[in-house]
């Protein structure tokens, strides 16, 4: 019957398009330099500049020397392009007692960053599975707690985690540090990996526990191959956001073990002898540069990943 | 013995009751249709069974084993998904593998088995193709070959073609019903299409709000629905239905609907229809005769409100009684709107419900 209804309307449409009539017809034909377009992208354009403009001023001022920066003109391009600052930054800048520059800081924030990391991700992954797919006694108030930890702000924190690290006997040490950012991750990774979790269709996991695999299984061989996208997403926001802290990084350690950023600040604020405009840029580009780094090697996935974990469940 | 037993099972999720008590027997080799419209408790039903919602109260067996605390797959069951549920990342040979592995088979049996399914289901070609390079119909094939392999009693089916497009899902209608024939497993079959049921099944529990309403085969369900529910619910277009009274007249029995007087002295009743008793009398539209002649009965007259040729057959919407009825005829039977005809009925193939309990008499 449909087949019919369709046959003939294919004729009645033949029937018009036999004759042409003067008109519009085809596609629309479209501006390129139009009213809308010249908006659109002046305000992208405009915006990207005003972004963009730092950190060429950063760049810009830590290839020059110290006699060029003096005569004050910060957008001006090197005259005279030194890398001096960069080795300076690196290897030779004094923190308090240490004159190593950055180097001591970027390894021992690798030391925190890698374990914290994975531990965190690894645990996160599993609980967000466990929460979606098992619904276990008292999920739903384990769900709660954690999301309610996830809104107390850390300074409230601070001090009680101070006394445990110290009855622990970890205090001051990178291991405490590393629990630290892994509990304080717990939460918004759960959420992620809940939703991610709860956004795969359910009779996929029926399937799974007919054909006979258990937690770990279903775990390993069926959820873990299908969220590539959300562990991206994860390892991104755990991996900047353990990188840029400074307040953990100041608080729980001591100064042989400061990370990066705390480094930084050391050098920069420094109030002895004269302000190193060239090394203070090149020491912050340095320490910015991984999470950079993971922005642009992850950028694609990460944008898939939000959109797959976050909007859906 | 019985294949798979229900006895008295109840489920509810917190304070809401979607299976209340309920019992159902499916015999070896059975099979079974679900039907009911969505929310009614069908599937439901079906994940107990399978092992995949715990039950509230109540016994399930399976192959005379008490299976109520059992996990799915020591259930001696296969499952197939609505949305096929294949593993993505794994192509179907490992998809129909995947369970046989878990449960540590050895590999040679494990490539018989599979091989086996291929062959019955036509998709070895397929085997080293991932899930998301197959059509629907593809899917759906391998999704079953993946409860075929585990080499099980009984087949639990949830809506597995309505995923699938209009031609596909008559096509995988026959296969379907040619795999029951040819394997002889116990199906039980989760739907809310009709057709489907009635074409699939060997009985039919027809459901609503977790009672299972009526329970038998398909032509039964057809032709004696049990109550009201069953009556409107099954049949496209719907069965018309005419509120009235018993009258007695002569000898005769009627159903007086306003000014129109149906007799039903032909009409197989359980029980005696008494006088002044409110019924509702439910007339399919192919049970309805259009004639052209003016035969020995008194004649009742309809005008043709709109004409719906489909085809193999004709319907019309007519106004009688004071209501909008339909009318199934022969294809080639032409009434444009506005014209007149002349209606009988078979009166033995009717179904009269009582108006107050909806049940039939």
């Amino acid at each position: 019957m449909d087949n019919i209804a369709n046959h003939s309307m294919a004729a009645a449409h033949a029937a018009a398009s036999g004759g042409s009539v003067a008109g519009p017809r085809g596609r629309k034909p479209r501006r390129t330099l139009s009213r809308r377009n010249m908006i659109v992208y002046g305000t992208l354009i405009l915006v990207a500049l005003y972004y963009l403009l730092p950190l060429y001023v950063m760049i810009v001022t830590s290839l020059k020397g110290m006699p060029e920066i003096r005569v004050g003109n910060i957008f001006a391009p090197p005259l005279e392009i030194t890398f001096e600052p960069w080795v300076k930054a690196w290897a030779e800048a004094c923190t308090g007692l240490n004159c190593d520059g950055l180097s001591r800081g970027f390894w021992n924030s690798v030391r925190i960053t890698v374990p914290s990391v994975i531990i965190s991700i690894a645990i996160a992954s599993v609980n967000g599975y466990a929460l979606a797919n098992w619904r276990f006694k008292g999920a739903d108030l384990f769900f709660t707690i954690l999301i309610v930890g996830a809104f107390i702000p850390y300074q409230v924190m601070i001090y009680p985690i101070v006394i445990v690290l110290r009855e622990m006997g970890v205090y001051g040490t990178l291991t405490g540090l590393i629990i630290v950012h892994t509990i304080f991750g717990m939460p918004i990774l759960t959420l992620l990996f809940r939703n991610y979790f709860a956004g795969l269709p359910e009779e996929l996991f029926k399937a799974a526990r007919v054909d006979g695999a258990g937690f770990w299984t279903i775990y390993f061989k069926i959820m873990l191959p299908m969220s590539l996208p959300i562990f991206v997403v994860a390892m991104i926001l755990q991996v900047t956001g353990i990188w840029n802290d400074f307040l953990f990084g100041v608080v729980f350690t001591r100064p042989e073990y400061y990370p990066m950023t705390v480094q930084l600040n050391n050098i920069v604020n420094s109030v002895q002898g004269v302000k190193e405009y060239n090394v203070n840029m090149a020491a912050t580009i340095l320490t910015g540069l991984v999470p950079l780094t993971v922005y642009f090697v992850s950028g694609r996935l990460f944008v898939r990943g939000i959109a797959a974990g976050a909007v859906k469940g | 013995m019985t294949s798979v037993s229900v006895r008295d099972l109840s489920l509810n999720f917190g304070a809401v009751t979607v299976l209340d008590r309920l019992n159902l027997d499916i015999d070896h080799g059975e099979f079974l249709v679900l039907l009911g419209s969505s929310g009614c408790g069908k599937s439901t039903l079906l994940n107990c069974i399978a092992g995949l919602l715990d039950v509230s109260d109540g016994q399930i067996f399976i192959k005379d084993r008490n299976v109520t605390w059992e996990e799915p797959k020591d259930r001696g069951i296969g499952m197939v998904f609505q949305s096929y549920a294949l593993y993505p990342q794994m192509t179907v040979e490992k998809n129909l593998s995947f369970g046989l592995k878990v449960a540590k088979i050895p590999p040679a049996e494990i490539d018989k088995r599979v091989k086996r399914a291929s062959e019955i289901l036509q998709i070895q070609p397929l085997l080293k193709r991932k899930p998301s390079e197959l059509s629907g119909g593809q899917r759906q094939r391998v999704a079953i070959g993946r409860a075929l392999v585990r080499d099980v009693d009984v087949f639990l089916f949830d809506e597995p073609l309505s995923n699938l497009d209009a031609k596909l899902r008559s096509e995988l209608r026959v296969e379907i019903k040619r795999l029951h024939q040819s394997l002889k497993n116990t199906m039980i079959y989760v739907t809310h299409d009709q057709i489907e049921a009635l074409t699939l099944a060997d009985r039919i529990a027809v459901m609503k709000s977790g009672v299972i309403q009526q329970l038998a085969d398909p032509m039964t369900i057809y032709n004696a629905p049990e109550n009201l529910f069953v009556a409107g619910f099954i049949g496209s277009p719907s069965m018309n239905f005419f509120r009235g009274e018993v009258e007695a007249k002569d000898g005769r029995s009627f159903v007086r609907v306003g000014g129109t007087a149906f007799d039903v002295t032909d009409y197989p009743a359980h029980t005696r229809l008494q006088p002044g008793q409110k019924v509702v009398l439910g007339l399919r539209p192919e049970h309805v005769k259009v004639d052209e002649s003016s035969g020995g009965e008194p004649a009742h007259q309809a005008v043709v409100d709109i004409e719906e040729p489909m085809g193999a057959d004709n319907l019309l919407w007519l106004t009688f009684a004071g209501q909008s009825m339909s009318v199934r005829i022969a294809g080639q039977r032409r009434y444009p709107p506005g014209s007149t005809v002349r209606l009988s009925f078979d009166m033995g193939v009717a179904s009269i419900f009582d108006a107050e309990s909806e049940n039939r008499l």
